[in-house]
Order: structure tokens, then sequence, then C-alpha cells
């Protein structure tokens, strides 16, 4: 273990570095035991999304998207062992550059969401934290909360969440950046793209009172 | 002005089942809390029932709040009132109260946000100065902490709140009002862990399809009450544990502060204190009568508002039912 070292302590997994894996530079993921939860819960959580994590990683790059290289999967032990990106979280760049640049940036990762939506794909922590910036490409990463669906209720929750960690992350930058996404999202969904975007706003609108919308009477 | 080093704010909360007024001191003294409960015979909470309840019953919580603050109305400075988000005829009553005081005494008016106002009381009792915190009751279940002016919603439900899940499952099982004590107290003879669905969604959380599934399996009649009751709080608690922890990791704030009604379970509160141990935050709890619905966390808040500035006229107070927290700006909190 002495030549591995620990990159990243996230709230779910704990992400080693090995640059000579078998002569490969890679990242392993290890999601850790949390001792808030029940273990049988825990231990069912963190096998099935390990290996949901690594079919869904493959199948995003077979849609159009940058991910990284899958080389093994070791569920019992809730390990993925992964190619390792060397770039910036889109999160810690954002701010730094100019602004035609940012707003390209975010029509990418528009065309990149369409692409993975187009291909049944819900990312589930569409955040500027998972995104790293390498060279041309923006990769997308940690698909450890992502499902195969297709429908406009599960795009638009993507969407929401996206739309909602600008505003509170990026909050000066908000509305033309999700414009510029907007515009990428629409490019590869077409006339589908409106209907998720009206699901979004619907969501954001629903926030948490439809239980008590159900019984108000005649509110303002 | 001499009047605003000491001031006294009236406040009225009247978002739900929960009747309150509360007065509180400037300096941060609660001079009275004094809360009212609507039961509904049978269901949930009926909106006009309740808002009924609590027009009958304001003048004399009224009442009792003033003898126990000992003051009389002349040395009130400030009426503040829950202005949203709610249920709209509670909200009208505490608001129509609210304004005919103000108007009568001749005094200003303000109107609070009451998902910020749990945050500011839980900030004062808890002497948390900056925490992220963990909102959970049968109407609201969020995760905020403050950031550039505002208080920003990390993560929410996208349907019905936790408190909410665990009253309706309650009452489909027949347990005493109130339902989510009733729960947890069957819930510590459970030990078998049943499968239901867990739903997060980046960081938000849905409850419906897991209450759904808990009263399917409840009226299919094959396992113990007590391990359903288990099932549906570890399911429950370890969604807002994986969302709560990562907010935390994302805010990377020092303090965890748990409140509504929902921080009164011993088992979520284990989960907060695991949580805060791990990345080395401190957990901060509210004393469960300032954690539910209260008129003193108006009061409070009223007070903040006031002094950094904010009025709201007679004429435009109305009540918002969806009015957001994200969307107030909190200038008292700037300075610290």
């Amino acid at each position: 273990m002495e030549k591995l070292e620990l990159i990243a302590k996230g709230a779910e997994a704990d992400i080693w570095r090995d640059i000579d894996w078998n002569g490969k530079d890679v990242l392993i993921k290890r999601r850790v035991r949390k001792l808030y939860r029940h273990e049988d819960l825990d231990n069912q959580l963190r096998s099935y999304r390990t290996i949901h994590e690594a079919l869904i990683m493959h199948r995003a790059k077979r849609a159009g998207v940058p991910t990284p290289v899958v080389y093994q999967v070791i569920p019992e032990e809730a390990v993925i062992v992964m190619e390792h990106i060397n770039g910036e979280k889109i999160r810690d760049v954002i701010n730094f550059v100019e602004n035609e640049k940012r707003k390209e940036i975010f029509r990418i990762i528009g065309v990149q969401t369409g692409r993975l939506h187009k291909a049944g794909i819900i990312h589930g922590d569409l955040t500027t934290s998972n995104m790293i910036k390498e060279k041309t490409l923006i990769f997308f990463i940690d698909f450890g909360l992502a499902e195969l669906s297709s429908e406009d209720e599960k795009r638009g929750v993507d969407l929401h969440l996206m739309r909602r960690m600008l505003i509170s992350t990026h909050y000066m930058l908000e509305e033309e950046l999700f414009k510029a996404f907007e515009d990428g999202y629409r490019s590869i969904l077409g006339g589908d793209a409106e209907a998720v975007f009206k699901k979004m706003k619907e969501i954001e609108k629903r926030g948490r009172y439809v239980e008590r919308e159900d019984t108000m009477d005649g509110d303002a | 002005m001499e009047k605003e080093e000491h001031l006294i704010c009236l406040g009225i909360e009247s978002t739900a089942d929960n009747l309150g007024v509360g007065i509180v001191s400037s300096d941060g003294r609660i001079l009275a809390n004094e809360v009212e409960v609507h039961v509904p015979k049978t269901g949930g909470i009926h909106p006009r029932e309740a808002a009924q309840h609590h027009s009958a019953e304001f003048g004399r919580v009224l009442e009792k709040a003033l003898k126990a603050a000992k003051i009389r109305s002349k040395d009130i400075d400030l009426i503040s009132f829950s202005q949203g988000p709610g249920l709209g005829p509670c909200l009208r009553t505490g608001a129509t109260a609210a304004r005919a005081l103000a108007v009568y005494l001749n005094i200003p008016l303000v109107g609070v946000n009451h998902c910020i106002a749990h945050v500011e009381i839980g900030r004062l009792m808890s002497s948390a100065k900056d925490p992220l915190t963990l909102y959970v009751s049968g109407g609201n279940t969020l995760i905020t902490a403050y950031e550039s002016g505002r208080y920003r919603i990390f993560g929410e439900t996208l349907d019905i709140a936790v408190g909410n899940c665990l009253d309706t499952f309650a009452r489909e099982a027949g347990l005493p009002y109130p339902g989510g004590p009733a729960v947890e107290t069957i819930a510590a003879k459970g030990n078998q862990l049943l499968p239901l669905p867990y739903i997060v969604k980046g960081m938000d959380l849905s409850f419906s399809g897991l209450l759904t599934a808990a009263i399917l399996k409840l009226n299919e009649g094959q396992c113990r009450l007590e391990d359903l009751c288990f099932s549906l709080q570890e399911v429950a608690f370890a969604m807002l544990g994986e969302v709560t922890e990562r907010a935390l990791a994302h805010t990377k704030k020092h303090e965890l502060l748990l409140t509504g009604g929902v921080a009164a379970n011993k088992r979520l509160r284990s989960v907060i204190q695991l949580i805060a141990e791990e990345h080395g935050a401190a957990s901060k709890f509210v004393p469960q009568k300032f954690a539910t619905d209260n008129g003193a966390m108006i009061a409070w808040t009223g007070i903040l508002a006031y002094v950094s500035g904010l009025r709201t006229d007679v004429e435009t107070s109305y009540i918002d039912s969806h009015w957001r927290m994200d969307e107030v700006e909190v200038p008292w909190r700037s300075s610290n």
C-alpha cells in the first residue's frame, strides 16, 4: 500500500492514486464503510454502486462522452481501478477563465449531458466537481449515482441538479452559463429537449410542498 | 436611536399545526415561547381546520405569552410573523393577527421566512456560528448553509418531507399521535433490515416511494411491525445522512446543526453525530421546543432582520406559501 497516495477523501469514497499499477497510472476508488448506516444496507449500496458505476462509465464512452477507462472492478471490496485523468475540475477553473471560453465549456457540458441522456443514462450527480478538463476534453466522472432511464422526469432532475449547483456555487454566472448549457443540450436532443426543460422547471417549483399543495384550499 | 439598543420583538408562528407566540429581546433572551398544537381528530392536518384553531386560540396564546414575559403590549417594539412557506390558510391567520397588532400598537412589522427562522434560532440556542443545517420536519426536509448573502439549499426533498413519511406511515399502521415518535419507539424493538427503496438523486431526496413501499409491506402483513419501523427509519435516515455528509464535504463547514421536529429522533441524532465526527465538525442540537415550530424563532429572526434595516409594509405583507429560503437576502449574516 505504501506506493499508494490518498488523493481524495470524498463523502462516499476514498480515491487512491497508484502511478504504477501494472505499469499504468491509475485511480483506485474505494467506497468506504459508513458507520452511520446499517451494515447490510451499507454493503448492498456499496457493492451495487461499484458494479453499476463501471458499467455506466463504459456505456457513456460509447455515447461519445469522455470517461476514464475502467481497468478492474472488485465488487465485494467496492473497488474500481480506473485511468487517472490528469486535469482540473471544472468547479475549480470556471471562475478563472474568460467569459467566452467559459460559455463554450458549458455548451460542451450541455452537449455531453445531451449525449448521456440520449443514450439512456442519467448521471445522478451532475455537478461541476464531477467534470474534469484535460486538454481539449471534458471528462465526466463519478457515475456512482447514475442510472439507466429515458424518462423526462429523471432527465429533468439531472438538469435541475446542474442548475442548482450553479446557483449555489457559481451564482454570479448562473444565468449565462445555464443558457450555454441549454444550447448544447438542445443541439443533441433537438425537439425532446424542451420537454426536459419544462420538467426541470416543474421540479424546481415542486420544491418541498407537494403534499401540502394537495390539501391546500384556495391559496394565493 | 436609543431604543434600538434594546428591542423586544413579538413573533407569530402559524405555518402548519402549531400556533406559536414568542417574545424575544435583542440580546437573545427568550422572554416567552408559547405554543398551541392543533391535533386533528382523524387523518393529517386539514389546513382550514388548523387555521380555525389558530384564529380561535390566538388571543389566549398571546395573553399567555405576555404574562410569561412579564411585559405589557406597550413594551413591544416590533411584530414579526411567519410569512411562508407553509399552509396558506394557517399562514394567513398568523399574518392577519400580526398586521392587526402592528397597526394597533403603531410599531413596525417584519415578515420572516419560516425555514430561515429555524436555522437562526438553532444558531442562537446551540451557539453554532456558521453551520451546515439539516432541517427535518413534517413539512420540510432540506440541507442548507450560508454562502454569499443567502442561505443556499444544498439538498432537499423532491416530494414529501421525511416527517410526513414517518407520520403517514404511523397513521396507516394505526400508531398513536404523534406518529414519528411512535415509529421510533417501535423501531427500537426491530432488528431485521427489510428491503425498501433508497432514493437519493444527486443531492436531493425522495420519500414518497419509500412511504408507498412501506405501506405495501405493512398491508401484506408478512413482516413484524417492529422490523418495518426499524427498516423505514434506517433507510430514511441513511438517505438523509448521505446527502448531509456530501453537503458537509462540499461546503467544508465546521458545524453540523440538526433541527426541526424530526430532530427529536435519537437514531437520527446518532447519524448526525457520526457524520460530524467523521468530518471533524461539531454536531449541534437544539432544545426540542426550539427545534419544532415556535414563535420565539420568528421573534428572534424578526429582530435580526429589523436591525439590518428590513421592514414589511402592512399593505404588501402578503403571505407566500411557497417562499423558498434561498430567495431571501440575509444581511445580518454578512458581518460574521
